[in-house]
């Protein structure tokens, strides 16, 4: 059974390939049905793989093909089967057929339909890729690709140039990432000797090798998982990323590739047990990202945006989880997240739809009336990642703060403002959007309609998917008690680290009442503001007090890197133009030519058809050159 | 046997070297092609002193062979270049070369 693994990454590689070459004699719904369905057939048997590893099997290495063999290095396309790999195969294939499904409405009319649709298969190919490879080497070409279809498809309509400008900001500051997964990977090479997660880990004294470098190996990898994951300092392309097509948010920048980061470092989890400096680094990165992404997404108006710096934000949460070294934790808020992210996404771009392109809040309200399916599964998916029980948030963040909590006070209040936080925007913009007055032009409001079927069942599938995906991992205390185990965690138990939890069940369930009154007391509060006193968000112009400029510019790193990077860089390729390019190789370029032409213009004069003239200078050659025989 | 026991091969090759310059130096300045002419004939027998001159102190009969050869070829290119010159002249009406320049690119 565990053979069929490497057929899972095939068909969306085959989706990719026809859609491309063959494309054009399909008709937009066959090409979007073919797409969906080779994601559709990777996800059925991902299931049937993911079946084998239920009884606690023993991670199975496929091996597909021989890759490199260099000396001692050798590195094959070989698939691993285990816990980790299978659980994120089957939520990007699940989800990710989902997306193929409601891209089918959702970009029905767009003229790029089918490049759109074989891109999204690449992606997926890559994804998978990535999740599957036995070794860093394969992980890091899927990396890379997912890199590279994150790329194509921010920049997707192309003719706008804000666009491509986004995509490229995305691509360069994956680049910063990519350098230090890369280092990390050739220093592990050099110390252990093989890039094999079964050489390294599974076999337990592979890292060992590493010995003073491990701090090292882990940052370096970290920085990679940074990047790929948005997290501070490299986290402000995945805003700008928003310029893509609303699937695309949905799929790559927030379900599924930029959880990568995360796959990493669990998939390293050994490595960063074994080093307590790095895991704080990796908590406080993903700390303070979560409190930058929370606060900048409370002045946010562009609905994407707020989804956008919210993905940010849980990103963060997930990196603090795996720095406290709660790495089943992290997976499954990884899990829980790419549900009802993927939902809100999904939903926003129904409005989008809807609203003719329009994606600013201030332009919305009152769209409750007008689409019931999609206001019910936004809900939904509002209130999950609020963090209410039973919706599948509430699980997965309450359990992130029980262990920051237990393990580390500063982190714990942190990571409860930013959930007080996302509370907060999250219903904001849920209110702003949908109820009140319509506050966008005659016109649009005559064109308002819910989006047809195949765009609500993708939406109707992960609104179920958010309600009762929490329940995979019930608390450990709790779950005692009513004899209700943690699947996950004994799901994952042996192919990560494992965290040890000695949290009474009392305190589990007066830390999850809190949690939920704090998120309860945000929710009502923007209840209070939007509704009750029915308050607008405040127009460009009339944002003057200086905290909310603050966060409305997303604190200025744009800026900052702007003023940092990209200026001097800037001086000196235009310094570099100016003197080298126009100055100093035009004058030598130019002067070569003008020299011959010059020498030409000289010489021709002594060609005077004269034959005396010649036979002198023949008569003084000759003399000169018996002289100096 | 010595006919002018005094005169050395030093005199012959000088005798020869002025004449050659001398024909030289007329091709170089003189404008007239039958000028220039005679000067290449002039620098001809120049030549063919300085052999005859060789072959005589070497006792080696080949310089005097090759100044026969000479005298034959250049009594061809008198043939020849006075029947070019005299058609130049029937066309151009001149033989000065500064003037016959058609050539010239």
């Amino acid at each position: 059974m565990e053979k069929l693994v490497s057929l899972i990454p095939l068909f969306p590689l085959i989706g990719f390939l026809f859609i491309t070459f063959f494309g054009k004699n399909l008709s937009k719904n066959a090409a979007g049905a073919l797409a969906t369905a080779m994601a559709g057939i990777s996800f059925i048997l991902a299931i049937l793989v993911f079946t084998t590893q239920l009884h606690g099997a023993h991670p199975v290495m496929v091996k597909v093909l021989d890759w490199i063999h260099v000396g001692s290095f050798q590195v094959d396309i070989s698939f691993v089967v285990d816990p980790l790999s299978t659980l994120y195969v089957l939520f990007i294939t699940g989800v990710g057929s989902l997306i193929h499904l409601y891209s089918i409405g959702y970009m029905h009319e767009d003229e790029g339909f089918h490049r759109f649709m074989s891109y999204l298969n690449l992606f997926v190919f890559f994804m998978l890729l990535l999740v599957l490879g036995d070794n860093l080497l394969l992980l890091f070409v899927g990396w890379e690709g997912v890199g590279v279809c994150s790329f194509m498809l921010i920049g997707f309509w192309y003719k706008d140039h804000a666009n491509n400008d986004a995509a490229k900001k995305a691509f360069v500051m994956n680049r910063v990432g990519d350098l230090g997964l890369l280092l990390g990977m050739a220093l592990i090479f050099i110390q252990c000797g093989s890039l094999r997660y079964e050489d390294l880990f599974i076999n337990g004294s592979g890292i060992a090798s590493l010995g003073k470098y491990t701090t090292l190996a882990a940052i370096l990898l970290f920085i990679g998982a940074m990047g790929k994951s948005a997290q501070f300092p490299l986290h402000t392309w995945l805003p700008d990323a928003m310029a893509g097509p609303t699937p695309v948010s949905a799929l790559i920048h927030a379900a599924t590739m930029v959880t990568a980061g995360i796959y990493l470092v669990a998939r390293c989890s050994h490595l960063y047990a074994m080093s307590e400096i790095a895991s704080s680094v990796v908590t406080w990165a993903g700390v303070i990202t979560a409190i930058l992404g929370a606060s900048i997404a409370l002045t946010q108006n562009d609905i994407k945006k707020v989804l956008a710096y919210s993905t940010v934000s849980q990103l963060g949460f997930m990196f603090a989880a795996l720095g406290m070294g709660a790495y089943t934790i992290a997976v499954f808020h990884v899990v829980t997240h790419a549900f009802f992210k993927a939902l809100l996404f999904l939903g926003s771009g129904s409005v989008i739809h809807a609203m003719g392109g329009e994606q600013d809040i201030r332009r919305m309200g009152g769209l409750k009336g007008h689409m019931k399916t999609t206001y019910w599964t936004f809900l939904v998916g509002t209130i999950a990642i609020a963090g209410i029980f039973p919706f599948a948030g509430f699980f997965s963040k309450d359990q992130i703060l029980a262990h920051a909590l237990e393990n580390n006070m500063p982190v714990f209040i942190l990571l409860m403002l930013a959930a007080a936080g996302t509370a907060f925007y999250m219903f904001r913009m849920f209110y702003l959007t949908f109820h009140g007055d319509f506050r966008g032009t005659h016109e649009q409001e005559h064109h308002l309609h819910e989006s047809p079927a195949v765009m609500t069942l993708p939406l109707i599938v992960l609104a179920i998917a958010s309600t009762v995906g929490g329940f995979i991992g019930f608390p450990h205390a709790i779950g005692e008690s009513i004899h209700f185990h943690h699947w996950l965690d004994h799901f994952l138990d042996g192919t990560v680290v494992l965290a040890h939890s000695h949290m009474s069940a009392l305190t589990e369930i007066l830390l999850a009442i809190f949690a939920m009154g704090i998120a309860g007391g945000m929710i009502y509060y923007a209840y209070s503001t939007y509704i009750i006193k029915n308050t607008l968000a405040l127009e460009d112009d009339e944002i003057t007090s200086g905290l909310h400029r603050l966060l409305w510019k997303k604190y200025g790193f744009d800026e900052l890197y702007e003023n940092i990077f990209r200026r001097p860089i800037d001086q000196l390729s235009h310094g570099v133009q100016h003197w080298i390019e126009d100055k100093a190789l035009l004058m030598m370029v130019d002067g070569t030519g003008s020299a011959a032409k010059g020498l030409g213009h000289w010489m021709k004069g002594w060609h005077n058809g004269q034959i005396l003239t010649y036979l002198i200078a023949i008569v003084v050659g000759l003399i000169a050159i018996l002289y100096f025989i | 046997m010595q006919v002018l026991p005094n005169i050395t091969i030093e005199h012959y090759l000088s005798l020869s070297a002025v004449l050659f310059c001398l024909g030289l130096f007329g091709m170089m300045f003189r404008k007239n092609a039958i000028i220039i002419f005679m000067c290449v004939e002039l620098m001809l027998n120049a030549v063919n002193l300085a052999l005859v001159a060789f072959s005589k102190i070497h006792g080696d009969t080949d310089g005097q062979i090759f100044v026969f050869f000479i005298m034959v070829v250049a009594a061809a290119e008198v043939a020849v270049g006075l029947a070019i010159l005299m058609m130049l002249y029937r066309n151009m009406h001149t033989t000065d070369t500064d003037e016959l320049n058609s050539l010239k690119g």
